[in-house]
């Protein structure tokens, strides 16, 4: 690959992540997943909770879980940007309690009509979603 | 009576020395806890950068800017002051900066018949302006020294609610910006509507992008991206401030703590030199009272066996004095002393010479001290 990616995931609290990569996979809002290359059109783009994948340029991946957000791609040489509200290294998520998370949010799903608490815990699934399908645990999107 | 002062300096001796230790502890603590905060206000940077950046790009890309966060009202009626302090005291003038200057501002809106509503942001704020009758609206504490990104998230759902909802037509930051360890300063700083000019940046980088930075596609459309966006901004902005504040009251209390010890070491030193002056005055009139005692004794002929016994007793204990030994002496003394009816001597007078000044060489007393 002749060009390699400056890629820097951001939560408001810290630096999560910063180097080079091959390729990023991500989600943007009503947009499915974007997987972005050197060399990629300018862009911006809101982000929903999900598994974002960091192909470093030593071929191996990094797991992320971002629950919300943007990315922006921009400049030659070309970096990615993603401004999450949240996120989570792969390796620092707690899987236990996420399943159970994600089972709690099912139950309150079929079981409520009230309007804040379905939209609660259809935020709060999808995060359970995300940080399972970053750890590779028994879920894929 | 003497003892009695003594005893008295003694306990305040103590009690100074342990709010040293208390004073001393609440520094080594702020201390280590500002190099902490300094680095969650470092961390904090990139994002509040890059946001800022994306905002740029947006506003270079041309997303319409009639958000309502965008658009300043025409006339302010009502400004909304989000005034952030400590939850504790104990931090010199921390709070009471934070709080003049909003008060100077609410005041000026005041005169000139402008309305305002203070959201206190830590308990300092809180009591302060409830206790003075100011319009409050809802208030938030319990995360002064180590704001969460949780904290600011709630204060800015609620400002951009107030703003968006047209409560208020403008809000204003008032906190205490941390510049290095030594020096902070309490700005006040707009927050919504967010001008224009923050938007569009001076650093000229939207611009210097020569066209490509035009070409951007948008997932959403930019206008979209730009209502959620706005509100990111403003917590992020908030979280700065609640960040810069937390180092300075860090950095406050040090400075407070630091004064406060070293103030109690002046005090256990003035308070130990009156207390030793005061022992030693004590002292010094009950081995006068001994000496007197034993010298009225010399003076009798008719109680002998009590003259012998004093003068081998008085002068062993002279001869090596401290201060607990005169004192298991002292009972001795109300004997010769009740017994003293014996009118004084010239030999009388001529004993009292060598054992006091003994005492004087030994002890260290100056006469001067000895009379105080």
């Amino acid at each position: 690959m002749a060009e390699a990616l400056k890629v820097e995931v951001v939560s408001p609290e810290k630096v999560l992540y910063s180097g080079e990569a091959d390729m990023v996979i991500t989600r943007t809002s009503g947009g499915g997943e974007i997987a972005f290359q050197a060399g990629h059109a300018a862009f911006l783009g809101v982000l929903v909770e999900n598994h974002t994948r960091v192909f470093q340029t030593d071929g191996t991946v990094i797991d992320l879980a971002v629950h919300r957000g943007f990315v922006e791609v921009s400049g030659h040489p070309t970096k990615v940007s993603i401004l999450s509200d949240t996120a989570e290294m792969a390796e620092d998520i707690d899987v236990a309690r996420a399943k159970e998370a994600l089972e709690r949010h099912q139950l309150t799903l079929k079981a409520e009509s009230v309007d804040a608490t379905i939209a609660d815990a259809v935020a709060g699934k999808a995060r359970a979603e995300a940080r399972l399908t970053a750890t590779g645990t028994g879920f894929t999107a | 009576m003497a003892g009695g002062t003594e005893r008295i300096l003694r306990g305040r001796v103590k009690a100074m020395q342990s709010t040293k230790k208390i004073t001393r502890a609440m520094e080594l603590i702020a201390g280590s806890r500002i190099v902490k905060a300094q680095q969650r206000v470092q961390a904090a940077v990139p994002y509040s950068e890059q946001i800022t950046e994306v905002v740029k790009d947006l506003a270079a890309a041309g997303a319409s800017f009639d958000s309502p966060m965008l658009a300043g009202r025409d006339e302010i009626k009502t400004t909304c002051y989000v005034a952030i302090t400590a939850d504790r005291g104990l931090c010199g003038g921390y709070n009471a900066g934070v709080q003049r200057a909003t008060e100077g501002e609410v005041k000026a809106d005041v005169l000139s018949g402008k309305d305002y509503t203070i959201v206190p942001v830590g308990k300092k704020a809180e009591g302060y302006f409830r206790f003075r009758d100011y319009q409050l609206s809802q208030s938030f504490m319990g995360f002064s020294d180590q704001p969460t990104y949780e904290d600011a998230r709630r204060i800015g759902e609620y400002v951009v609610d107030l703003f968006v909802s047209g409560k208020v037509d403008k809000v204003e930051l008032v906190y205490t910006r941390f510049i290095t360890a030594g020096s902070q300063e309490v700005v006040l700083r707009p927050l919504v509507p967010l001008s224009a000019a923050t938007v569009a940046g001076g650093d000229g980088k939207a611009g210097s992008t020569d066209g490509s930075g035009s070409s951007y596609e948008f997932e959403p459309d930019p206008t979209e991206i730009l209502d959620t966006l706005l509100p990111r901004y403003v917590e992020a902005r908030i979280y700065a401030a609640l960040l810069n504040a937390a180092a300075s009251e860090h950095a406050f209390r040090q400075r407070a703590m630091k004064s406060a010890t070293d103030n109690a070491e002046d005090l256990i030193k003035s308070l130990s030199i009156v207390m030793n002056r005061a022992r030693q005055a004590s002292i010094t009139s009950e081995i006068m009272e001994i000496v007197g005692g034993a010298a009225a004794l010399d003076g009798g002929d008719n109680i002998g066996g009590y003259v012998d016994m004093g003068d081998d007793f008085f002068g062993a204990q002279l001869g090596a004095p401290s201060a607990p030994s005169t004192r298991s002496a002292s009972p001795a003394t109300a004997a010769p002393a009740a017994a003293a009816t014996v009118p004084d001597s010239g030999t009388a007078t001529a004993t009292i010479e060598r054992p006091v000044n003994s005492v004087d060489g030994d002890e260290d007393l100056t006469p001067g001290d000895t009379k105080s």
